[in-house]
């Protein structure tokens, strides 16, 4: 059992790597902005498996959904002008 | 620019080398330090709250909280300043699916009970205000993507929250009149481990800032989504 | 070197550290420099919380049978780290959404995202 929780989060935290790699190296930005919301998931999932029940929750609320979100709602403003002035 | 590059390779490195310095004289540890063992063994008697967590964020460090409550409120004011706009606001006019307005009719009224749920129940499972707040923020943000009933009356926001910052001042100071000192739980009765109404003035501390942090982030997704691009020097 | 759950998570805190501050140094838009200072956030937060972990304990919250009042104090890890980094969570979030208002207002200002446009206050 232990062996096992060992594996799964060496695991994941390989992934939360390649993933905070690709985030801050890849070209396109809707792809680095997802990375970094997989980022903040996964996060969460190891704050619950280091017995954080709270800092769990708040970490899947604030950096999962309303970071995410609010990165989405500033590119799109953002995009929109430059669309405007080259009209 | 490689002289840019290589002198930020540089200072990562540096950096790379204090962190493997703390890495190293890491142990893990078997017991308790005094702190944590005083606050394990002595928080459920002293305030009544079957969650310790949440009893030394408001009462034990009840100061950091109020000044975590102000950086939000100063944030929340900052950004309704900067993207404030000249004369009537415009809302974007958003053409969103009826899918998204369905499902956000029903998605809408679920997530802020679950928020008022979490902010309630602070004291007794795991959560409290800022994770109950954060549900309400989504919410509104979500109320803000499909759109389903016209723009988010900011002024009932405002209100809300510059309510909610004053009462917490005030049972704050009534801690100090009535009880031990400043924010203090035992003003009301501090009741039976467990139950909803116990643990003194902590679930109406806890649903104070439940409500802050959610009208604060609220306001904040409102402030933004109500700029327009108008390319005048503001 | 045995490998326990906190050790791995304060070699992902650190590396994560390490990431954010590359991005940060060595980026050219102004959106993707503040989405690195918020992977160097959420590294700073996996550090502190790992170490307050005790292997083989639970969390800190009453639980019916299982964790009472009276063995509270042997059974559960240590409580001050997760109450910091609840506050610089919501901290965190407060810094990135006024940055990113600002990257906003420089766009309606200078129609442009690269940060070597705004060399204004250089000498």
């Amino acid at each position: 059992m232990e062996t096992f929780k060992l594996i799964m989060m060496s695991t994941l935290a390989l992934v939360m790597i390649i993933a905070a790699i690709m985030a801050v190296s890849s070209k396109e930005m809707p792809l680095a902005i997802l990375a970094s919301g997989a980022i903040s998931l996964l996060t969460s999932i190891f704050f619950l498996v280091l017995a954080s029940p709270d800092v769990a929750m708040t970490e899947a609320a604030i950096g999962a959904g309303l970071t995410t979100f609010l990165f989405f709602i500033i590119l799109r403003k953002t995009e929109q002008d430059s669309h405007e002035n080259e009209k | 620019m490689k002289m840019k590059n290589s002198i930020a390779l540089v200072l990562i490195v540096m950096f790379g080398i204090f962190l493997f310095h703390i890495y190293e004289r890491y142990q893990t540890q078997t017991a308790l330090n005094k702190t944590a063992a005083y606050y394990n063994s002595k928080a459920p008697a002293e305030t009544g709250a079957a969650n310790v967590v949440t009893s030394i964020v408001v009462t034990y460090r009840g100061l950091d909280t109020l000044g975590e409550v102000t950086v939000l409120f100063l944030t929340a004011m900052i950004v309704g300043y900067i993207l404030r706009q000249r004369g009537k606001a415009k809302t974007p006019k958003n053409t969103t699916s009826e899918i998204l307005i369905t499902a956000a009719n029903i998605l809408i009224p679920g997530s802020i009970i679950l928020g008022a749920y979490v902010f309630i129940n602070g004291h007794l499972t795991p959560g409290g205000g800022f994770q109950g707040g954060a549900i309400i923020g989504t919410a509104i943000g979500l109320m803000i993507l499909a759109n389903p009933i016209g723009n988010i009356q900011k002024t009932a926001l405002h209100y809300i929250e510059s309510l909610s910052g004053f009462t917490y001042i005030l049972i704050g100071l009534a801690g100090l009149i009535l009880a031990g000192g400043f924010l203090d739980n035992r003003i009301l009765p501090l009741g039976n481990l467990g139950e909803l109404f116990s643990a003194g003035a902590i679930p109406i501390i806890y649903s104070l800032i439940g409500l802050k942090v959610g009208s604060e982030l609220s306001s904040i997704l409102a402030s933004i989504n109500e700029t327009t691009n108008n390319t005048a020097k503001s | 070197m045995t490998l326990s759950i906190d050790k791995i998570a304060l070699i992902l805190g650190m590396v994560l550290m390490l990431v954010g501050l590359w991005g940060g140094f060595t980026q050219k838009n102004l959106l993707k420099i503040i989405l690195s200072f918020s992977i160097f956030n959420s590294g700073l937060n996996i550090l502190i919380v790992a170490l307050g972990y005790l292997p083989g304990r639970t969390a800190p919250i009453l639980e019916g049978d299982v964790v009472t009042p009276e063995t509270l104090a042997s059974v559960a890890i240590d409580p001050v780290p997760q109450a910091l980094v609840l506050t610089a969570i919501v901290i965190g979030f407060g810094i990135t959404a006024l940055m990113l208002v600002f990257a906003l207002k420089l766009n309606q200002h200078k129609k442009s995202l690269d940060i070597n446009q705004y060399t204004d206050l250089k000498w």
